[in-house]
Order: structure tokens, then C-alpha cells, then sequence
């Protein structure tokens, strides 16, 4: 990011005691380069997965290299979500709230086969197939777990994506609300309020549906 | 009986002699070791079991779901803990009741370690437990359509009875799950269900219990402490009325181990109540289970203890084994040895530093332990190609042998490493003053309540029941080891923590033996490696001391390819039913150090 300064050695622009000292950029990138070298993770582990994120903070691999080794309990204090294992349906509602809580700009990354699509669980009745069903995620690791080195490399990925965003076009900064999403409901099974009209309509044409195979017989 | 392949009818031996004798008509036999117990006299025949008997740890509890017979059945496993009799050996008694009426009495009055269990059997399976005091679901919450374990009971995405299923891509074309179901979903509603209009049941009856906490109580806690041991000085409750404080800790809290929950009634500081919340992570083993055949089951094993996959490993490989009625090879047991051992060091050395963590130690102590826990991780990604989920044991033997200079390493670390490390962490621990001032006295659980409660592992030991089940019923070639059974006295954090130290000495002392003994070469597999394993029709149950404790697998077979019927006894879930009592009167701030200390895994908790 930074180039030269020889061509101001010169510039009476540039006050003596600066030369050498001065630094030129975009404001996107010092903006983005400051963002990405602080990502703080929320501490927030569902399952298997989990415990290789927690080796991934100690000493041996070591997260603190890349700026994001300081692990927030609190939503609010925290700019990325690793969703590390099974999403079930008794949990979702927690995690869409949690998401709500933190403060924009946020991440999700998805860690692992689970929170990716179900992952081995996926046919489970209480298994939810993958967090993308409910929050928008930015980078997914693949693994059952990832290899902490596997993480590692989500985290260079997110960097990158963080890098190609610009100040000017950041939802965040836009006038208007960014819209919290709805958490789901708990019912005779996980209710997304997204789609009630749908499911409704649907158990609907299940109750219509339901009178005709008992007439059936009299056809026949 | 229909649906299961006739065995024939064992007799009555041993205890069940003596039952039958005492009891004639309550008891039959079934076509299994143990008897068939008439409703009606259930409670008074498991009292027996428990005073005259011996029978005072009840190990298991688990349904059964016959559609064929129009019938469940509730399978109990009791052993001796305390009393150390009948050679380890358990009690099999079983009750039944038919399908569309299931009622059973409920045995939390006789063996309170029953109280999850059953709650259990009630939300998975649909058997009601006549006089339980809270019947309540456990793992699914209040209000979900359905009892998931009944045969007929199917999920959104269900597609097949047993895998292997047929073809996903007949055509070549692979279609997803989603593509499948109407609602493009894992989800399924009743016929004319509302979502526009409804309202959750899931949270209300949990804070209406938090709310009706009985006063005389109160008064008990509080005033039961006059003489300072710790918790509720300074309370005057017959004076002061004040109002109870809920607060709730979970799913989502740095200190829970995982996504576990606790809805706490305070009265001031002291806790008057506290109610385990679980099931964030059910993640439908046993329903899975008991669709795949029986090898496809064992990775899905790794997945319940995360920490400790080989120990699970060897619990389900074993039950498995008891119903093929096969014996690994001589080198194949002693890698077993090696890797649960080995496992069990892991565990304590992750469960103490994360103890640390709970008491305010952040960090600093976890990553020592961490450090060695890596170091072992090497050695079983070196074995079975993966740290964690090492998917490693097949029935009669292993996946595949030791590497080459794979026993070098672990000599290395076994002898010169480990014991080192051990030391420094009780140098730098066990006399610390903040630890001692926080750890003793609290969390008591005396060795009664832990046998009652079924406690198991080290929280068992800790409170003076010298019972391991690697001594009480010598599994593997545990038999052939030089080693003793910790044992602490009070009960406390404290000592379930000095446990943990012990135990990894303990570990190490068995490593090295086994280590010398080793074969140097030799078979890993009993017969023929198979894609398709041919399990004959029966029921076993199998188990093995997991660094958490007792760990069974209780396994029904009818002879084809998948289990018929697939219960995991875990130790991290039973042993949480304890921690309501371990917890009260004590302040809120021990509660996190209390539940470290128990150190359970959500993985095996909600299954
Ligand atoms: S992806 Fe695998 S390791 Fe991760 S949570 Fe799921 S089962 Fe566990």
C-alpha cells in the first residue's frame, strides 16, 4: 500500500520533517487494511468444530498472527460469527439473535460440513441444513472438522473479501436501517417467519389434500 | 414376538433366582439375560433390587419400539457401585406397556438417576413415566410434533428405512434433499398448522418452574448453614422478604462448555434452584443410527465425546463385538489400549486447563494443556489419518496398523514427556491459593447422592466411590494392567480436579506397561476385513470408562444389517442430572467452576 515518497522530497507541499515519513493511499484500502487486522470473533462454539477453533486460537497455530485471536463473549463487541458446528433447530433461534446483535460491518463464516449444509446430521429431524438457510454467510471452510490450517485459510479468504469492499458502496454507510432478520419461531417444528404465508398456504392444501385418499376405496 | 427374530428363553439365574423366588408372579423371562417385570410391581421390585440386592447404581434406562408387537419397552441396566457385588455384572430388567398407552411407572423415586433418562424415553420415544415429578421434554422442546425414536415417525427428509440407500443420481443426476420435499426444507407441519397465527410454548413452563420455588425450602438452605460452611451467610429469609432473581446463563455463554443452558433462581447471591436446559445440540444420533448399518455408525461415534473420539470408538466397537461374539487380536488390543489411554490424558488435560479458564485463569494454564493435547493429537492423525474424528476401531480390531516409528513417539512422549508435563501443571496448580480458596467445599456431592444420581467417571470417584469400570468389570485386556482406581474423599471442585491429575498418572502408568508388553507385530483384524458386517439377532450392552465416565452403547440387533435399536448411555448427560443439587445454596459465582468441574461435552450430552 504504501509507494515511495521520493517524488515529494521536493513538494513544498510536504513540510521537512515528513520527508521520508509519508505515506500515500486510498482511503479504502487503510480502512479495509485496519478492519481486516482486527476481526474480532465472537466466542460462540456449537460443536465438534468448535474445539479445533479453540486450537486455532493457542499457541500452535496461533491466530494472533493474523489480528483476530481476541475472542468476544459479547455480540456487541464482535465483528465476525464463525459458525463452528451443527446448527439444530433449538438453537437457530439463539444464533439469528445473536446476529442481530452485532454491530454492522459483520461477517459469518461457516465452519465445516454442519454449518455448511447439515454435514453428516443432515437428515436429522432437530438439524438445520446449513446457516445460509437463515444469515448470509461470507466464507465457508469444508471439513468434518476443517484442519485448524483449513481455518486459517477462511480467515486469509475473508481478508480478501474485506479488502475488495469499498467505503462508497458499504451497506452501513447508506442511509436507512439495515433490516434485522426475523428469528424463527419454535412450533410443532422450526417456523422460518420468513415463509409463514407459504407454509400456511401449504398445510392448507394438505388439509384439502387429506379427505380425498379416504374416498379412494369406494372407486375402487 | 414379531419384527424380532425368537430367541430363545433364558432362565433365571443368579439374583434373578432370588427375585423370582421373592416375587413369582411380578417376573418372567424374556429372551434375553433378565427378566420381564410387571408394571404394577416395578417400584417394589427395583427397591428390592436396591436394598436387599445390591443394585445400587442404575446404569441405564432406555425404550424400545416394537410397531410389529403393538409394543414398547423400557430396558434397565443396574450394577452394584458401592457394594462392588455380582462381579460387575448387570441387572437386566425390562417393562412393557403397549403402544398407544404407554405407561410406565416411574423409578426416579427409587434410583433418582433416572430422572433424564426417562424424560428422555418420554421425548424421543413417547413413554410416559407414571409419578416422574417433572415429565417434561428434554432434548426437542415443549411443543414439537411427535416422539422422533418411534419407528413410524419420520423427518422431513426421510427417504429410505436402512441405508445404503438406493441410487441418488439414478440418471446420473444427483438431487439434494431439498429438491425432494414440498417445502424445500428439513421442516414438516401438521395438516391446517398456522404460522401466522401461533404462539411458542417452548419457553413458558421452563420459567413458570424457575418462578414456584418451594419457600419452606428457602428457609432450609438457608438456615441449614449456620455453622459458615460456605454458602448463604448472611442471609436473614425469615425477616426479609425479597424477590427471586432468574437468570439465565446458555445457550450462548464463554463458560458453558458448549451450548448447554441453566435457568438459575437466586434468592440474593445464593442459588435456590437451577434447572439444566439441553438439547441445543441434538443432533439425532440415535434416530440416524439406527438408519445406517452398524460400521456406519462408528465415525458417527467420534461425534458424540468431540474430545474423546477413541473412547467412544472402543465403547460401541465393543457392544458390537459382544453380539458377533469376536475377540480382537492380541496387537489390535493393545493399540486400543494405547489410543483410549492416550485419549483419556487428552481429556483431563483439556478439562483442567479449561477449569482454569471457569475460575479466572484465562488462558494461561489451557494453553500448556493445549500444547500437550496437540502432541497426541499427532500421534492419532499419524494412526488413523485424522486428529479428532479418528474413526479408528472396526469390530475385532482396528482400521489400520501403527505407522512406522509411531511407537518411538509415543514411547517418547509416554515417558519422558507426559509425566513431566503432569507435574508441572499440579506444581503450578494444586496449591495455588486462589484455587484451593475457590475449589474446596464447593459444589459438595457426597458419595450417596453420586451412586443415587448415577454419577459416573471421575465425578463418581471424587466423591469416594472407588468405582471404574475398567476395575468393577475388566473390559479389553484391562486385567492384564498394574493400576489403581483414584479415589478422592470430599466430593468437591477441588478434588474432582485432583482426580484429574491422578488419573493421568494413572494413564501413564498403564501406557508404559502396555507399551513394554506390545507385540511387535502381528494381526489387527480378527477374520476378513467387510464392507457389509453380519451382526446376529440379540441385544448387548457395552461399555467402557470413558475419561467422562461411564460411556455405553446398548445395542439391539434382529439380524440385519442396521441396528435394530442403538442407545448411547451417556455419561456427560446423566452425570448433569446431579448438578441441580450440587448447586444449591451455593453462590452464583461457583456455578460455572461447579459445571467445569463435572466437564461435560454437548456432543455426547444432547446426542
Ligand atoms: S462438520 Fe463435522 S466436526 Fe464440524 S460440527 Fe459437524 S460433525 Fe462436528
Amino acid at each position: 500500500m504504501s509507494q515511495q515518497p521520493e517524488q515529494f522530497q521536493n513538494d513544498p507541499m510536504v513540510p521537512p520533517e515528513l520527508n521520508n515519513n509519508l505515506f500515500i493511499t486510498t482511503l479504502d484500502k487503510l480502512y479495509n487494511w485496519g478492519r481486516k487486522r482486527s476481526m474480532w470473533p465472537m466466542m460462540f462454539g456449537l460443536a465438534c468444530c468448535a474445539i479445533e477453533m479453540i486450537c486455532v486460537a493457542a499457541s500452535r497455530y496461533d491466530l494472533a498472527r493474523f489480528g483476530a485471536e481476541l475472542m468476544r463473549p459479547s455480540p456487541r463487541q464482535s465483528d465476525l460469527m464463525i459458525v463452528s458446528g451443527t446448527v439444530t433447530k433449538k438453537m437457530v433461534p439463539t444464533i439469528v439473535r445473536l446476529y442481530n446483535q452485532m454491530p454492522e460491518p459483520k461477517y459469518v463464516l461457516s465452519m465445516g460440513a454442519c454449518a455448511t449444509g447439515g454435514g453428516p446430521f443432515k437428515e436429522g429431524y432437530n438439524v438445520v441444513s446449513g446457516i445460509d438457510k437463515f444469515l448470509p454467510v461470507d466464507v465457508y471452510v469444508p471439513g468434518c472438522p476443517p484442519k485448524p490450517e483449513a481455518l486459517l485459510h477462511g480467515f486469509l479468504k475473508l481478508f480478501e473479501k474485506i479488502e475488495s469492499q469499498s467505503i462508497r458502496t458499504v451497506p452501513w454507510y447508506r442511509k436507512g436501517e439495515i433490516e434485522a432478520i426475523p428469528v424463527p419461531v419454535l412450533g410443532p417444528d422450526l417456523i422460518d417467519l420468513r415463509r409463514a404465508v407459504e407454509i400456511k398456504e401449504y398445510t392448507q392444501t394438505q388439509v384439502n389434500a387429506a379427505p380425498a385418499p379416504a374416498a379412494e376405496p369406494a372407486h375402487s | 414376538m414379531a419384527g424380532k427374530v425368537a430367541a430363545p428363553v433364558a432362565e433365571l439365574t443368579g439374583p434373578l433366582a432370588v427375585l423370582k423366588e421373592k416375587f413369582s408372579e411380578a417376573l418372567s423371562p424374556g429372551e434375553f439375560e433378565g427378566a420381564v417385570i410387571k408394571n404394577e410391581n416395578l417400584v417394589e421390585v427395583a427397591k428390592f433390587m436396591r436394598d436387599d440386592l445390591g443394585y445400587d447404581y442404575l446404569s441405564s434406562v432406555t425404550g424400545v419400539d416394537y410397531p410389529a408387537a403393538n409394543e414398547v419397552e423400557v430396558v434397565y441396566h443396574a450394577y452394584s457401585a458401592r457394594h462392588g457385588l455380582h462381579n460387575g455384572k448387570p441387572l437386566v430388567f425390562k417393562a412393557r406397556a403397549p403402544r398407544d398407552n404407554s405407561v410406565v411407572p416411574s423409578l426416579v423415586s427409587v434410583w433418582p438417576g433416572a430422572d433424564f433418562q426417562e424424560r428422555e424415553a418420554w421425548d424421543l420415544m413417547g413413554i410416559k413415566f407414571e409419578g416422574h415429578p417433572n415429565l417434561r421434554r428434554i432434548l426437542m422442546w415443549e411443543g414439537f410434533a411427535g416422539h422422533p425414536l418411534r419407528k413410524d415417525w419420520h423427518e422431513a427428509y426421510f427417504e429410505q428405512d436402512n441405508k445404503p440407500f438406493d441410487s441418488r443420481w439414478p440418471g446420473g443426476h444427483h438431487t439434494r434433499a431439498e429438491d425432494r420435499v414440498p417445502l424445500a426444507d428439513n421442516v414438516a407441519f401438521p395438516p391446517g398448522f398456522d404460522p401466522t397465527d401461533f404462539n411458542s410454548q417452548a419457553e413458558t413452563t421452563l420459567v413458570e418452574r424457575a418462578r414456584s420455588v418451594d419457600v419452606s425450602e428457602l428457609g432450609q438452605l438457608v438456615s441449614s448453614d449456620g455453622n459458615g460452611s460456605g454458602s448463604g451467610n448472611g442471609h436473614i429469609a425469615d425477616a426479609i422478604q425479597t424477590d427471586h432473581l432468574i437468570v439465565n446463563l446458555g445457550p450462548q455463554h464463554p463458560s458453558t462448555h458448549g451450548v448447554f443452558r441453566m435457568v438459575i433462581t437466586l434468592e440474593g447471591e445464593t442459588i435456590l434452584k437451577l434447572e439444566p436446559v439441553m438439547g441445543y445440540l441434538h443432533r439425532n444420533h440415535e434416530k440416524i443410527g439406527e438408519r445406517n448399518t452398524f460400521i456406519q455408525n462408528m465415525p458417527f461415534t467420534d461425534r458424540l465425546d468431540y474430545i474423546a473420539s477413541m473412547s467412544n470408538n472402543l465403547g460401541y466397537a465393543l457392544a458390537v463385538e459382544k453380539l458377533m461374539k469376536v475377540t480382537p487380536p492380541e496387537r489390535a488390543e493393545y493399540i486400543r489400549i494405547l489410543m483410549v489411554e492416550l485419549t483419556r490424558i487428552c481429556n483431563h488435560m483439556w478439562a483442567i486447563g479449561f477449569l482454569l479458564n471457569d475460575l479466572g485463569a484465562f488462558f494461561t494454564p489451557a494453553l500448556y494443556a493445549i500444547e500437550e493435547r496437540e502432541l497426541v493429537l499427532d500421534l492419532f492423525e499419524a494412526a488413523s489419518g485424522s486428529r479428532m474424528m479418528c474413526n479408528y476401531m472396526r469390530f475385532g480390531g482396528v482400521a489400520r496398523d501403527l505407522p512406522e516409528g509411531w511407537i518411538e513417539k509415543c514411547r517418547d512422549l509416554v515417558f519422558n514427556r507426559l509425566p513431566k508435563a503432569t507435574d508441572d501443571l499440579d506444581h503450578f496448580l494444586s496449591e495455588n491459593e486462589i484455587i484451593r480458596a475457590r475449589c474446596e467445599g464447593v459444589g459438595n456431592l457426597t458419595a450417596e447422592q453420586a451412586v443415587a444420581y448415577s454419577a459416573a467417571g471421575p465425578l463418581l470417584r471424587a466423591s469416594g466411590v472407588p468405582y471404574d469400570v475398567r476395575r468393577a468389570e475388566p473390559y479389553s485386556i484391562y486385567d492384564r494392567f498394574d493400576f489403581d482406581v483414584a479415589v478422592r474423599y470430599h466430593g468437591d471442585v477441588y478434588d474432582r480436579y485432583l482426580i484429574r491429575l491422578d488419573e493421568i498418572r494413572q494413564s501413564i502408568r498403564i501406557l508404559q506397561q502396555a507399551l513394554d508388553q506390545m507385540p511387535g507385530g502381528g494381526e489387527i483384524q480378527a477374520g476378513k476385513k467387510q464392507y457389509q458386517t453380519r451382526v446376529p439377532a440379540g441385544q448387548a450392552y457395552g461399555r467402557v470408562d470413558g475419561p467422562k465416565g461411564e460411556l455405553g452403547f446398548y445395542v439391539v440387533s434382529d439380524g440385519n444389517p442396521n441396528p435394530y435399536r442403538y442407545h448411547i448411555r451417556a455419561p456427560s448427560f446423566i452425570n448433569l442430572t446431579a448438578l441441580g443439587e450440587m448447586c444449591k445454596g451455593q453462590k452464583i459465582a461457583d456455578v460455572v467452576i461447579i459445571l467445569g468441574s463435572i466437564d461435560i461435552v454437548l456432543g455426547e450430552t444432547d446426542r
